[in-house]
Formats: structure tokens, sequence, C-alpha cells
């Protein structure tokens, strides 16, 4: 047991969140960077893996390996059997009504991307509008910009307030009946708000509109039901969900998948191929050609059963009071502003500091072994709404600790002294 | 607490952080150039008066961090007076310092700016320090376009 471990049990929360036995499932959390104990706080960005996710892919190479729905040989079924099966607990983690509606895709990034490239284009034509929010990632900005210059359709975007909410009203003012599709962040990597996806998607569904959620901040924070949102797309990414990068998921109705043209011709996508025609494969088969990252999704499968285990209602419950704390303490600190206070947030602390630039911020933490993030954080619009250049983030996961938030929070306070 | 940082955060840098020198604009400059790290915002316009191949004065107006400030703040200072030729060695020199293998680091050649050597062990960091320089090459081979670390 590490020192870390030790001081946690001086900074009580208040459910019983096995935070200790967490911690020890993550080998690199045991890492001293600079001399001392890593304090990880970079998770919006991507988060650490555990030992299951990390054994999985070991397993999978090492005894189980080959290529999927290929070959009749016995690693081939082995291999198929893993990654089907993970298409399966994707299915039941986001609640999706069957496995077709559950696509394999790098990321979050090109599960946008496949979106506007296949039921944009088929969909979207010259003067139509798609709406996004004054808050979105690069991600679910640039998709859409490319999908307009192609087509001549036009980019609406929804303004937020000093608090980085979305404004509701002038949100639902600009659905219109030109409005092809939105697409909204469901919780803000630069500002941590949770938007409110149901009234939004109300708001769309009662206009015809269908609604793409980027769902990249929000899995790994609460429980999606996406039956239950009635969302029409669902984006994510693996890497931010405590399994490997390289993989992503975009869950669609099936009927909105089954109409859609396909997003890459190649293997695996197909059902009978000639010279003169084609014919495609059915779903989900029909959006994943070539070779997919098969360790990439068999890892995803045990992250899901890993969180799974710990309840994500209570990895909800133990972020919400890590945030609290934080931004709390943070709000005692003279000269620092938080950057995003919605009154729904995710476990996202955005932040800069008076006449202190948040690279110097993030130079200094580090110094202390603490990784926070500083930079635009892909969201430079945000960035220009709250005229600051960039922001320094601290962004927890269920294995941070308040012990972590007090190295942290002495750290800026010291770091402040010593710029004076 | 951050004794770890002494190499990097010399006091001399934080003293050209506080009270950055030749923060202001040249009315009818020679020469103007934006220089920009997309990476983290950092943004300077650097401005030149110019008489032959000798720079008369040098000023700047942006923000960024404490090493981008300090380097820009101190080149300012010490490409007054020089000729393009004599700036453009600098910039080498200064190159090398931050860039360089370590048999290549000739800590006198560079003067005062040699408190800036400590970005060498924070690679994430080397662009704050030469975004002033990178600028000032592109002004004194007049390009016209902003200059970008990406």
């Amino acid at each position: 047991m590490n020192k870390q471990h030790i001081e946690i049990r001086t900074d009580k929360t208040m459910t019983n969140f096995p935070v200790e036995k967490i911690r020890a499932d993550f080998p690199i959390l045991a890492e001293l960077i600079r001399n001392k104990p890593l304090i990880y706080l970079d998770n919006a960005a991507t988060c650490q893996k555990p030992q299951a996710v990390i054994d999985s892919i070991v397993q999978l190479y090492s005894h189980d390996y080959a290529n999927v729905h290929r070959g009749v040989h016995t690693l081939s079924v082995r291999s198929t059997d893993k990654f089907e099966g993970a298409r399966t607990k994707v299915k039941n983690f986001i609640n999706a009504a069957n496995e077709k509606e559950i696509i394999f895709v790098k990321g979050a990034t090109e599960a946008i991307n496949l979106v506007a490239q296949t039921y944009g284009k088929a969909n979207i034509k010259a003067g139509d509008e798609i709406l996004i929010t004054a808050m979105e990632h690069h991600s679910n900005i640039v998709p859409w910009q490319i999908l307009c210059e192609q087509t001549g359709a036009i980019l609406k975007v929804a303004p937020i307030n000093l608090q980085g909410e979305l404004i509701f009203d002038e949100f639902e003012k600009l659905i219109s009946d030109k409005t092809r599709l939105v697409s909204v962040v469901h919780m803000s990597n630069a500002l941590g708000t949770i938007n409110p996806v149901k009234k939004i998607i109300a708001a769309a569904h009662a206009q015809g509109v269908p609604v793409l959620l980027d769902g990249a901040q929000a899995i790994p924070h609460m429980p999606i039901d996406v039956q239950d949102l009635e969302c029409d797309f669902y984006a994510f990414s693996g890497h931010k969900l405590y399994a490997p990068t390289g993989v992503g998921v975009l869950y669609g109705k099936q009927a909105l998948l089954e109409a859609m043209p396909p997003y890459q011709g190649g293997g695996d996508m197909i059902r009978k191929v000639t010279f003169q025609e084609t014919e495609y494969n059915v779903l989900p088969y029909k959006f994943e050609a070539g070779t997919p990252d098969i360790a990439g999704v068999v890892g995803l499968g045990a992250a899901l059963d890993y969180l799974n285990d710990i309840g994500m209602a209570n990895i909800a419950a133990y972020e919400g009071e890590l945030l609290a704390y934080a931004t709390e303490k943070a709000r005692h600190i003279k000269g620092l502003r938080i950057i995003g206070e919605a009154s729904q947030k995710g476990a996202i602390l955005g932040f800069v500091v008076d006449r202190i630039h948040p690279h110097d911020i993030g130079t200094m933490l580090d110094s202390l072994g603490i990784a926070v993030r500083a930079g635009h954080h892909c969201a430079m619009p945000v960035m220009d709404f709250f005229e600051v250049p960039a922001t320094a983030r601290a962004s927890f996961a269920m294995y941070n600790t308040k012990s972590e938030i007090n190295v942290l929070m002495t750290g800026i306070a010291s770091l402040i002294e010593v710029f004076g | 607490m951050f004794n770890d940082l002494r190499d990097l955060y010399q006091e001399v840098i934080f003293d050209h952080n506080r009270n950055p020198r030749n923060f202001r604009v040249i009315e009818n400059a020679d020469r103007q150039v934006e220089g920009f790290n997309p990476l983290c915002g950092d943004k300077l316009t650097l401005f030149l008066k110019m008489n032959g191949n000798v720079i008369t004065d040098a000023s700047f107006q942006g923000s960024g961090c404490a090493i981008s400030t300090a380097s820009v703040s101190l080149m300012t200072e010490i490409v007054k007076g020089k000729t393009e030729q004599e700036a453009e060695e600098l910039f080498k020199k200064f190159h090398e310092m931050t860039t360089g293998k370590d048999e290549e680091i000739n800590l006198e050649a560079v003067g005062k700016l040699a408190v800036l050597a400590g970005v060498r062990e924070y690679p994430a960091r080397v662009k704050c320090a030469t975004l002033a320089w990178h600028t000032l090459d592109a002004a004194l081979k007049n390009e016209q376009k902003p200059v970008s670390t990406e």
C-alpha cells in the first residue's frame, strides 16, 4: 500500500465508494512522476486503464487471437466470439435495442464523421440547416463544416451563457423547417456542462429533426440509456471509458442506419462483390469495412465489465462529491476563476489564474506529479467566448481522491505565490 | 515547493513576465509580423524599426506564458542595434541552445538569453521560447504572413 492509499483515510468521502480498491486496479497510479506520486487529473483527455483491461488484451494476443468473421478455424471463432461478445456488452451498457445498432469505429470523432458523410450526404442539401451549440468540441464542429462545404448546407450555432450553459430558448428558436439534424455535446469537455439532452431531443423531435449526441465526455461519468434518451445517434470513444485507444462506438437507431449509405468500402462490409456491382452486408457490418481494432474492442468489453461491477450510478455519485469538493476549494483561492459553472456539471474543473498562463500552471503542477491539461481543449470557440487564450483543466475520474485534490489546490496556491 | 523548476523558471524570467520590456507598438514600424502558437494560444506581434540593415528599435504586443513573454521581452532588448546578420546568427545560437545537442551549446555566445536554456529539459515548452525568434526570423526575411509554431 503506497502513501496515497494511507492519506485517503484522512479524507473520508460520504459514500462507501471503494476508491482504494479501484486505485489498486490501475497499475499506472503507482508511478512516480518527477519523484512524486502521480496525481492524474487529465481524465477528460484520456483516462488510465485497469489491470482487467490490460489483461484482456494480453489474453487475446496470447491465446485467442486471429481475424474475425473470416475463418472456420478455432482461433478465428474464439476471436469472433470475444469481438461480438463485446458488442453485446456495449449494447447492454447503453441499453440499445439490439446489436445491429452498435457500430465499432475509431472513436467519437470517426462516429460523428461517419454520420456526416453518410446520413448527412444522403439527407442534407443546399440551404438545409445543421444545428450545434457554442460549447462543441472541434470534432462536433468541423465534420459539419466539411459537410456544409460539400452540400451548401448552413451550420447554425446555439449560444451559451456566462455560466457555460446552453441558452435553451435560443436553441429552440433556431430549430426551423430547414433544420435537418441537431448535433450536440452531452457533456462539455472544456466546461463540464451537462446539457439538458432530453429537452433538446424532445424539442428537435417535435419538429421531426433527428439528434446526434456527442457522448465522449458523458459516458465515463453517468449511466447512459439511449432508449430512454430517445437520441437518434450516440457517439463515444473507448479510451475515455477506461478502454484502449483506437476504438469507439456509433450507436444509431436501426431504421436510420438501415437507410444510410455505407461509410467506407472494403472487406467485411460486403455480402457479394462482382466487378459490375456490390451488395452490402447487413448491419452493423455495413459500416465496418476492413479488419477492425479487435484488441481494442475486446478491451472495451473488459472495461464495461469492470465498470458494471462498480456501477455507473455509484461512479456518478462519487465523482459528484469530488467535483463539489474541488469547486469549493478552488473558490477560496484568490485570483482563480472557474471557467464553466453550469448548474448541471460533470467532474471537470476548468480554470484560469490572474496573470499566470495555463501552460505555466501545467508545467508547475507537473513538477509536483500532477497531470492537468493546459490549452484550448479542442474547443477554441469556447475559449473565444470566455475571452481567454486557454484554460487549465483538472478532470476527475473514479480513482481520484479528495487528498489528491488537496495537493492540487495547495500546488495552485503556492504557484500563485511564486509568480508574485 | 517548486525547487525542481528553478532551472526553467529563473528569477529573470519572472521579472520579464511581470514587467515585459518593449511592450508597446512602434508606429510606422518597418516590419510587423504576427507569431502564433496554436497549441497554447500564445500570440504576439513583433514590430521592428530598421535603418538600412540595422535594427534600431524592436517591440511587441500580445499575450503568452511566462517563458514566451520573457523570451520575446529579452529578444527585443538584445537585438536592438544589431544588424540583420547578427540577429540571424543569434537566432541560430538560441535555437541550438534550446533544441540542439549538448556539445553544440555555447551559453556565452547568447549572453543573457542563457536564462532560457532550461527549456531544453522540457520539450513541451521549447516552442514557447522559440516563438519570438521564429517571428523575428520571418520579420527579417520580410515575410508578411503570420508565423505559426505548428
